[in-house]
């Protein structure tokens, strides 16, 4: 007979293991992810040259001719990565100082989280109100702007991601020690030169961080491009036309019946995977940023 | 120059009142750049309420999707979220919990799989909703052959906000004394005794706190589950995790993406409802927080 400590232990062990078992799940999702979008875009190349897919400017997958060249797809995603970085930036870089060197404590306890509210809303939300409400402002003010267009999509989601940088920098500019503002303040410098000459630089690598990680945000935003942005993977840059983005193209894919193991149920993987990898390289990019710039204040 | 003759004097006086200066404009435009969010949300929140409110009522809650505007009802988008959110926290929490026992109670935090585990966690964090759509179509539609269910659905969501249910499980057990646990070895417990009956009691309002915050963000999301073959016009209601669904933020989306105007209100009818929701679980969230968090000292 096995003594109670020798069936505790066992117990102990099971558990453990048991434990590193749930654990592993996260890992196996990451390695899902991995065989999902590259088993089918490998796949895919067998049937579209991968130089075709590079360097073609045409992108018709499921018209007669087919076209597979990738390139309007990714001009539409970077002009809503800049669009919305020109609005969410500024606002969110503003914000931040504004809460962390400017904003009584009070103040600061009221709008910060009135800003975090606008993280949480979610993105269908914003679509609604881009394609409601910023389009026809917009093709008020431009009597050009179509319908669906860049420009409505990329403020929608730069006012989205604002939380996202807000609130990063501001982490970053908190980490600034105290005694480098008091030492700034004691030799004269007003709020403006202490954000500007010293905290921001100071808090820069942080800073920038929180840039990447919010282009990246946007790039991967979906619903509110699917709404507001349109369904016409043509190459232009004139942010008042209708585009698509990647994550556009995805859902609109989606949407249709596809047909298993048809070009077209692929095309959505080798998008997919090209998204997951610009995405993934930023991540890195922006931990790399910090990893590289940390400085230690004893 | 000399520095106390006058001409210096009124140099200084004058750059003083020129620094002084711009510090106020850049204040007003700091205070500007956070007022612009704000005022964003009122419009948005106002625009949505204004569209929205004529056609919320009671029919609206209860009936079905329908091909005319006026008879257009939410239900089967309710409950197709209720299923969704329910089986996704069954799913989610067990696993999430687990993971954050391991990395905090259990893992050698100097092995290279403990690092593994926080690398990848945090990669996970980063990548797009959608493309966690597409791991949900190859394995759980068709490689498991769950098809376009609410089960493929629930599982998608769950591997979504892993990461985050993980992150906070593990904040909130990293704020437990380790006093506590030092007295509960001293009194014979096991490792699993200890984490059971002291450091998982004390941890749950944080634990929970975070997991009701990745269960809104759950409720909103769109884009995995239109992926996974999430349906906008579903007629009827779902019997089993089987069955195929609709949610909230598809249904949205479908009236939404519609070119009748009056569907827009009815869009945002849904709006009103989905916001209500998520809002009830985030007051849950700040009353558990408040009502729950206290600190032994």
């Amino acid at each position: 007979m096995k003594t109670l400590k020798q069936r505790r232990k066992r117990n102990e062990t099971w558990i453990k293991y048991l434990l590193s078992a749930l654990a592993t799940i996260s890992v196996l999702t990451t390695l899902g992810i991995i065989y999902s979008l590259f088993s089918e875009t490998f796949v895919f190349f067998q049937h579209v040259s991968i130089v075709e897919f590079f360097t073609s400017l045409q992108w018709s997958p499921s018209l007669k001719p087919q076209h597979f060249g990738v390139w309007p797809l990714v001009v539409g995603t970077a002009m809503i990565a800049v669009g919305s970085a020109a609005v969410a930036i500024p606002l969110g870089l503003g914000s931040a100082i504004y809460l962390s060197e400017y904003a009584k404590k009070k103040t600061r306890k009221v709008i910060k989280p009135i800003l975090e509210v606008l993280a949480g809303i979610p993105s269908v939300v914003y679509g609604f109100f881009a394609l409601t409400f910023i389009t026809p402002i917009l093709r008020d003010l431009i009597p050009s702007t179509k319908i669906f267009n860049a420009a409505s999509a990329s403020i929608a989601v730069g006012i989205m991601i604002i939380p996202l940088v807000a609130s990063l920098s501001e982490d970053a500019m908190n980490a600034v020690p105290d005694s480098m503002r008091q030492g700034a303040y004691a030799l004269g410098s007003t709020r403006f030169e202490v954000a500007t000459k010293v905290v921001v630089p100071a808090a820069l690598s942080g800073i920038g961080s929180a840039f990447v990680l919010a282009i990246s945000r946007a790039i991967g935003e979906t619903m509110i491009v699917a709404i507001a942005a349109g369904q016409s993977p043509i190459l232009t840059f004139n942010p008042l036309n209708s585009i698509q983005t990647m994550t556009g193209f995805m859902v609109n894919v989606a949407l249709g019946d596809i047909e298993y193991g048809s070009i077209e149920y692929q095309t959505v993987f080798a998008v997919g995977a090209l998204l997951f990898l610009l995405t993934f390289s930023l991540n890195l990019i922006a931990r790399y940023i910090v990893k590289k710039n940390r400085e230690t204040y004893a | 120059m000399k520095l106390d003759s006058i001409e210096a004097r009124r140099y200084i006086a004058r750059k003083l009142k020129q620094r002084k200066a711009l510090d106020k404009i850049f204040h007003g435009i700091v205070f500007l750049a956070t007022m612009v969010g704000v005022v964003f949300l009122a419009v948005l929140l106002t625009k949505i309420l204004r569209d929205g409110l004529g056609n919320l009522n009671w029919n609206f809650l209860t009936s079905f999707p329908s091909r005319f505007p006026s008879k257009a009802g939410i239900l089967t988008a309710l409950v197709g979220s209720v299923w969704i959110i329910s089986l996704t926290i069954l799913i989610a929490l067990p696993i999430g919990v687990g993971t954050a026992i391991y990395l905090e109670e259990y893992a050698n935090k100097r092995s290279k799989f403990y690092n593994l585990l926080v690398v990848n966690i945090a990669n996970l964090a980063g990548v797009p909703a959608i493309v966690y759509g597409m791991l949900g179509l190859m394995v759980f539609v068709r490689l498991l052959q769950f098809g376009n269910s609410i089960l493929s659905g629930a599982f998608t969501l769950s591997l979504l906000i892993l990461p985050v249910i993980i992150v906070a499980s593990q904040e909130a057990i990293k704020a437990v004394p380790s006093s506590l646990r030092e007295a509960s070895f001293a009194l014979g417990a096991s490792k699993w005794q200890t984490v059971g009956r002291v450091v998982l009691p004390y941890a749950i309002p944080g634990i929970l706190t975070g997991a009701i915050l990745a269960i809104s963000r759950a409720m909103g999301e769109a884009a995995p589950l239109i992926m996974v073959g999430g349906a906008g016009y579903v007629g009827f209601l779902p019997d089993s995790p089987m069955d195929v669904f609709s949610a909230l933020p598809l249904q949205i989306y479908n009236w939404t993406s519609r070119p009748q105007t009056e569907f827009q209100n009815v869009a945002a009818a849904g709006i009103i409802v989905l916001l209500a929701l998520l809002l009830t679980l985030n007051a849950i969230a700040v009353f558990i927080r408040n009502k729950y968090s206290y600190r032994m000292d």
